[in-house]
């Protein structure tokens, strides 16, 4: 597979040079008690919208239901019992045991002297195996290595920031909506009206109204030098932002702890640079196979073969750009 | 006749910089490129805590043109950390929900809505009323002539929302007016 | 909490309620700490807890007591530290009878009154040497008279089985968390409770958190770190209006209001402390000068009791659900409704909303157009025809209200930290702070009467009312904060402020409106605005904000140390005694006169914290002990004691008496209970128990969180709670509606089915408890809408704090929506006489039952709707009923 972003990270792939350590999250789903404040702080931060229509969604606590144009943020709920839970610790321990070459890498294929244990603490479940577990979990943009959205985007409206991240520029963007397809874990969306009652509206105008919308990962915030909203909120630190660096090997580091405590349902989600998107700017740790929280369990990015495209059209395209600025220069003669 | 015009259109950064696939720098708009938030703009902060449970969190809220901006955790609080909870979190809002009153309401005896009403005429006919109710439910003493001095006509509920400074206001004008049924949600 | 080995969190849902805190159990779970919840429901604090413990709600006192059996039987309490720090040794007078062999009582009670007369609790021992703390002890523990073989034989039934039988606890749980804890304390470790209302809201409530209290002594979990009882609070400075009390029993720092018949000052004082007892309460007189001395200042005077005879008397328990019942007997004109929504958040909804409609007048201060504003034209009983907005007299004022961001002032947090808001923005048109409205209304009423002669209104015009006040009109809180501080008054250092309330003195030279804060304003410095960043602290972190008393983080943290001084261990050291320097030092402030040595047999012939001995660790107690026996301050017994909760289907497997003989109800016909257990042929009319929370996307009653969108869309709907086997056998369907029935009223809500819930065996019975948010309520002004919860409760409450029943109560359930209009009235009713609480010749009642002009009370006879237990009970004489009298 060849992807457009190589090893050096994508924010030098894009013209910031090789000084900016890449951000991102790691979500660590065991620490997660639901509370929804990274929900709200984002919305606060960014001024999103309300969205939905104010009636109980019919899934647990989550009353939110997906990421969208206007909910950067959202917590998953899923009220499991005892052999669900075995399966996952099931599927968690064979994941480490196998080196099963899956999304989630397992802490088994890591860096040399960060290895799990080739056999978990306990090879049954763990006699401590609860009859019920009620998961939470907090989803956002996976601000992707390589970020289909960002690709296939048209105008130049989504571009790849120094810190990694991928972000939306609401003043290009014309709202066609191409990246809305293009994003393979859902996540981008385009804000439209009407989703908004009258009793909620606040003073100011909807922002960004008709154009992609998704999260930012804070640029602004980032860019004073303080963290994204949802993750300063976050009560019990289950969401962690930081370098990209650190935060992988500190995520493995947890899964290892987790399986030595008997919980082999722990695995990573995104931290593995050779999946089809290169890996994600968001890890999360899970308890439970991706699909269990809504993801997709081997996300591709459409555009893998785009790098063998463009090599073809990039000289017509710079032979077109350069006809196009001679016109306008004749113009303006 | 113009100079020669510096051309900074995207796909010519694109071509002549760095970004040679077009999607980082290249493609950053002049809005973007202006990016910064409002917490670095705004004319203040001040520091609060969170009015919701007994936590006691930490808040910094930011102002701008005397409306409150933003408010987010005080990383300096060690109760808190820097964090705050969807309410606490949601405290901007709080402040600045257009459903927010901001003018007195007045709704008389069998009437079906409510008037507005000058906020210094309504202090004076509370004021009134007070002293009318207070007088009406006067007790001296009781049926053994003990000494009572006491009001039963006016009650008040709330509390554990507003400041100690108000609730010592309160407590020490009422029971000197000699009212009694002073409560708040401690009971509750 | 930080510091806790393990914590056991048990009548509260800390996750959800007090998110932010919760950070610190994950901490300590991180390093290993154990957590255990248990609560009737599984939530999103059982989720993060290494194991939760369902519980049959009201119970706790028997799982608690069996524990304290656990570790009476197994010797596994914390000897040294019993016999140094708790009444264990304490021997109790001949009078004493315990409920072990009165069948469920104590001693001393009066079935005419519901009352107990607690002299037959007293400690042995002559009068002089009980007024200063020196009962006759027996230090071996083997007096069969000693509170430790008291104790012993009182939890002698609180077994292993009858936990299983009376919680629906199993023997395995029961001994994980038995065990959990008993290996988590003593010298090396500490286990830490947590609760909040899961245990205040019973009838019994004060005697849960008692029963936990009892343990921890025994287990040596008082004044250390990680050890304690938390009690997490819900509101921003709850524990502040608790300490400058907007309460009608006490007045700032905790001095009890006056009493009729206290018509002389030092009788009054005497009440609550001598001057020969122990410890600190041996000044009251000196803290209650003060704090009339700062109300009337030169008015004061020694010759006139420093204006005692000013103040109010009680006559009884004036609580906010008596004065609900006065209300609607006419007698209270007027009622400050000031950041609160009682027609939505206090119990029996509808009575709180009938009580309203006969006021003269209301004063509501909110932000938001609350269901208290707006009940006379939009609220449940105009949609049932009870109340019409045209028939409603009572004129009500709206006064917009300034928020925590337009304002200065000081919030009191759970663990007694003062911590200063600094005003970011003016309040918006024309919202105020309550400060600014007391103090203007003060002022116009002031102005009213500046030329009245009547002694009555001396008081008024005596006040100190003079506090600086800014160009908008809004007075200087620091000034109030100030006050409340207290200052010298003469001398060198007149005007300066105190420095603490050792400083206050008793001849009218010092004032200080609440001696607890006096220090907050040390060197005239806002203490509480104190903000060295916790990341440049250590993990006390003194220099932030300002803890009451003193800037004490722990209290009686004396009992850190052992006899000597020295820290019961390395890992566990908070203060201790410093030979050398011959002062107590260490992490926290010490709880403790600084340098009274550990061996100090103090001077009884002296009284106050002279007569405290270098062991005396609780220093507010006369006898300077941690009680395990509560001799007095409890209006239901000395020991915590299981009874059923007045509406239990269970029949009470320990004793023959079913319920708390001395829990407080009202009687009225908006205010029946199911009869339970009492009357087996009845009691399945209203089968399931139903116990109402907090959510964490919630706050109270909705006027925080309903009006804001962010919040509204996270939990835009009322829900109920059900385990799958009750939606089976009901006809449940997820996410369908279903009406909830009580004795009270009927209310709908969205059905959650989900195994959180479980229903629980007990004995024959299989138990299903309902769970429900008790956030929203009806009106049109908040962006969502719901029944309230607080509908379906009644005013039942518990005798020690008069604090509401709203954590067990029963109902029936059944799929669909609630009748509309008259109809909804008609279906209570239809349940009522199915449980035979009315008479069938009221069954014509229309809708206007219960509202104003509804019929004279003579026509209702209140013995017939209640149990045939509870008629017994709680007679027609009762305190709370004789009360009413009064009203």
């Amino acid at each position: 597979m060849t992807l457009l972003a190589g090893p050096a990270g994508p924010a030098a792939e894009s013209g910031w040079g090789h000084d900016h350590p890449r951000k991102g999250f790691f979500t660590d789903t065991s620490i997660c008690i639901g509370c929804k404040a990274c929900e709200v702080a984002c919305k606060e931060w960014n001024r999103n919208p309300v969205d939905g229509d104010l009636e109980i969604l019919g899934s647990s606590y989550d009353n939110t239901g997906e990421l969208g144009a206007n909910t950067w943020r959202h917590v998953a709920f899923i009220e499991q019992g005892r052999d669900r839970i075995d399966q996952a610790r099931e599927s968690g321990r064979q994941l480490v045991s196998l080196g099963m070459p899956t999304i989630g890498p397992g802490p088994g294929r890591t860096r040399p002297g960060e290895e799990a244990p080739d056999q978990p603490a306990t090879a049954e479940a763990h006699p401590d195996t609860p009859d019920f577990r009620w998961l939470m979990s907090s989803d956002v943009c996976k601000h992707c290595t390589n970020a289909g959205c960002l690709d296939v985007c048209p105008t130049g409206a989504i571009f790849r920031t120094e810190f990694g991240s991928v972000v939306v520029q609401g003043d290009v963007c014309n709202g066609c909506g191409t990246c809305v397809a293009a994003c393979p874990f859902g996540v981008i969306e385009r804000r439209d009206d009407g989703t908004v009652s009258a009793k909620v509206e606040r003073d100011e105008e909807v922002p960004r109204l008709g154009t992609a919308n998704k999260c930012t990962l804070c640029y602004d915030r980032l860019l004073a030098g303080e963290e994204p909203a949802c993750s300063a909120t976050c009560p019990t630190q289950s969401i962690r932002f930081g370098d990209h660096e650190e935060l992988v090997p500190s995520a493995r580091r947890r899964v290892q702890d987790l399986h030595a405590q008997g919980q082999t349902e722990a695995r990573l989600y995104g931290a593995n640079p050779r999946d089809g998107v290169g890996g994600t700017g968001s890890v999360f740790l899970l308890l439970d196979e991706p699909e269990v929280y809504g993801l997709p369990p081997d996300p591709q990015v459409p555009t893998q073969d785009l790098p063998g495209m463009f090599a073809r059209v990039g000289l017509a395209a710079a032979g077109l750009a350069a006809a196009t600025a001679l016109a306008f220069l004749g113009g303006r003669r | 006749m113009p100079g020669p015009v510096k051309l900074n259109w995207p796909v010519l950064r694109q071509l002549r910089g760095t970004d040679r696939t077009g999607r980082g720098t290249a493609v950053m708009s002049s809005q973007t490129a202006r990016t910064v938030a409002r917490t670095v703009t705004a004319d203040g902060m001040a520091q609060s805590v969170c009015p919701y449970c007994a936590v006691g969190c930490g808040q910094r809220v930011y102002h701008q043109d005397g409306k409150v901006i933003q408010i987010e955790g005080d990383p300096d609080s060690p109760v808190s950390r820097g964090r705050l909870c969807p309410k606490g979190a949601a405290s901007e809002q709080l402040a600045t929900s257009t459903l927010r009153q901001t003018t007195v309401k007045y709704r008389a005896p069998y009437e079906s809505d409510w008037q507005d009403l000058e906020l210094d005429t309504a202090l004076d006919m509370i004021a009134d009323r007070f002293l009318e109710a207070r007088r009406r439910h006067w007790e001296d003493t009781d049926h053994q002539d003990r000494t009572l001095r006491r009001t039963m006509g006016i009650a008040s509920l709330g509390g554990a929302t507003i400041d100690n400074e108000e609730n010592y206001l309160i407590k020490k004008l009422f029971t000197a007016a000699g009212a009694i049924q002073i409560e708040n949600q401690a009971r509750i | 909490m930080a510091n806790a080995d393990c914590i056991v969190i048990e009548g509260s849902n800390m996750a959800e309620a007090h998110p932010v805190g919760f950070q610190w159990v994950m901490e300590a779970k991180q390093r290993g700490a154990r957590v255990i919840h248990v609560d009737p429901r599984f939530t999103r604090t059982s989720a993060n807890a290494d194991r939760h413990i369902p519980i049959r709600a009201g119970t706790d006192v028997v799982l608690l007591g069996a524990v304290i059996r656990h570790v009476l039987e197994n010797e596994l309490w914390f000897d040294e530290y019993v016999k140094l720090f708790t009444n264990a040794s304490t021997i109790v007078g001949e009078a004493y009878g315990d409920p072990e062999d009165l069948d469920g009582l104590f001693s001393g009670y009066d079935p005419e009154t519901g009352t107990y007369d607690s002299s037959t609790w007293a400690y042995a021992g002559d009068t002089d040497s009980l007024h200063r703390g020196l009962p006759e002890r027996d230090e071996t523990l083997q007096h069969p008279r000693t509170v430790f073989q008291i104790l012993k034989r009182h939890y002698a039934r609180y077994t292993p089985e009858m936990v299983e039988a009376v919680c629906g606890i199993s023997r395995e749980d029961f001994e994980y968390l038995a065990t959990s804890i008993t290996e988590n304390s003593g010298r090396e470790r500490t286990t830490c409770f947590a609760y909040a209302l899961g245990w205040t809201q019973h009838q019994g409530g004060a005697q849960m958190i008692r029963t936990a209290g009892v343990l921890q002594l025994l287990l040596g979990n008082v004044g250390r770190p990680g050890s304690g009882i938390m009690a997490l609070r819900g509101h921003a400075t709850i524990q502040g209006s608790t300490d400058i009390p907007t309460l009608y029993h006490i007045l700032p720092g905790y001095l009890p209001m006056p009493k009729v018949g206290q018509d002389d000052f030092a009788q009054y004082t005497r009440a609550i402390g001598k001057k020969e007892q122990k410890g600190f309460w041996a000044d009251a007189d000196i803290y209650a000068t003060n704090l009339l001395k700062a109300w009337w200042g030169d008015a004061a005077t020694p010759e006139n009791d420093f204006a005692y005879d000013y103040l109010p008397r009680l006559t009884g328990a004036h609580g906010t659900y008596q004065t609900t019942m006065r209300m609607l007997e006419d007698g209270v004109d007027g009622y400050f409704v000031l950041g609160q929504n009682p027609a939505v958040g206090s119990a029996n909804g509808r009575m709180q909303r009938l009580a309203m409609s006969h006021l003269k007048w209301m004063v509501v201060r909110d932000f938001y157009m609350i269901e208290s504003a707006t009940w006379w034209k939009d609220g449940p009983e105009i949609e049932t025809g009870e109340l019409r907005t045209e028939d409603i007299a009572t004129e009500i004022f709206f006064l917009p209200a300034a928020n925590h961001t337009e304002k200065a002032g000081s919030f009191t947090q759970t663990q007694r930290m003062v911590q200063w808001r600094d005003k970011a923005v003016d309040p918006p048109g024309d919202a105020q702070s309550e400060l600014q409205f007391t103090y203007e209304l003060g002022q116009r009423i002031r102005e009213k009467l500046r030329d009245s002669t009547d002694p009555r209104d001396r008081p008024l015009l005596d006040l100190t009312w003079d506090y600086p006040v800014a160009e908008d009109g809004e007075p200087d809180a620091e000034a109030v904060l100030a006050e409340i501080n207290g200052r010298h008054l003469t001398g060198e250092r007149a005007g300066q402020p105190l420095a603490g309330f050792a400083e206050m003195k008793g001849d009218g030279s010092t004032d200080g409106g609440c001696w607890i804060y006096s220090g907050v304003f040390a060197d005239s410095v806002n203490q509480a605005r104190r903000r060295t960043p916790g990341q440049m602290q250590d993990e006390t972190a003194a220099e932030w904000g300002w803890a009451w008393p003193a800037n004490r983080r722990i209290l009686y943290n004396r009992a850190s140390a052992d006899a000597e001084g020295k820290p019961w261990s390395e890992r566990k050291k908070l203060v201790w005694w410093d030979e050398e320097a011959g002062t107590w030092t260490g992490n926290d402030v010490p709880d403790f006169p600084a340098t009274k040595r550990p061996d100090d047999p103090g001077d009884p012939g002296r009284g106050g914290a002279a007569a405290l001995a270098g062991t005396d660790a609780f220093i507010m107690q006369p006898d300077g002990r941690g009680w395990l026996f509560a001799a007095t301050g409890m209006v239901d017994g000395p020991l915590p004691t299981h009874y059923e909760s007045p509406e239990s289907t269970v029949v009470n497997p320990l004793y023959g008496q079913q319920s708390n003989p001395t829990r407080v109800t009202f009687r009225d016909r908006n205010n029946l209970s199911s009869p339970g257990a009492s009357d087996p042929r009845h009691g399945a009319t209203y089968p399931h128990v139903f116990t109402t929370y907090r959510i964490t996307e919630h706050h109270t009653a909705g006027g925080m969180s309903r009006f804001l969108p962010f919040l509204a869309e996270l939990q835009p709907e009322m829900y109920c709670e059900v385990s799958p086997e009750l939606a089976d056998e009901v006809g449940l369907e997820p996410y369908g509606w279903a009406t909830i029935i009580s004795a009270r009223s009927a209310i709908e809500a969205k059905v959650l089915i989900t195994e959180r819930m479980r229903p629980l065996r007990i004995g024959e019975q299989t138990i299903h408890q309902i769970g429900m948010p008790f956030h929203f309520g009806r009106g049109k002004s908040a962006i969502i809408e719901g029944d309230g919860a607080n509908d379906l409760i009644g005013m039942n409450l518990d005798a020690n704090t008069q604090i509401q029943n709203s954590k067990n109560n029963a109902c029936a359930i059944r799929p669909g929506r609630r009748p509309r209009g008259p109809e909804l009235l008609e279906l209570v009713q239809e349940y009522r006489r199915r449980a035979g609480l009315v008479p069938a010749e009221q069954a014509q009642v229309d809708g206007a039952l219960g509202a104003p002009g509804a019929g004279p009370a003579d026509q209702y006879t209140p013995e017939r709707v209640r149990g045939p237990e509870e008629a017994g009970a709680v007679p027609a004489r009762d305190p709370s009923f004789k009360e009413m009298d009064h009203r």
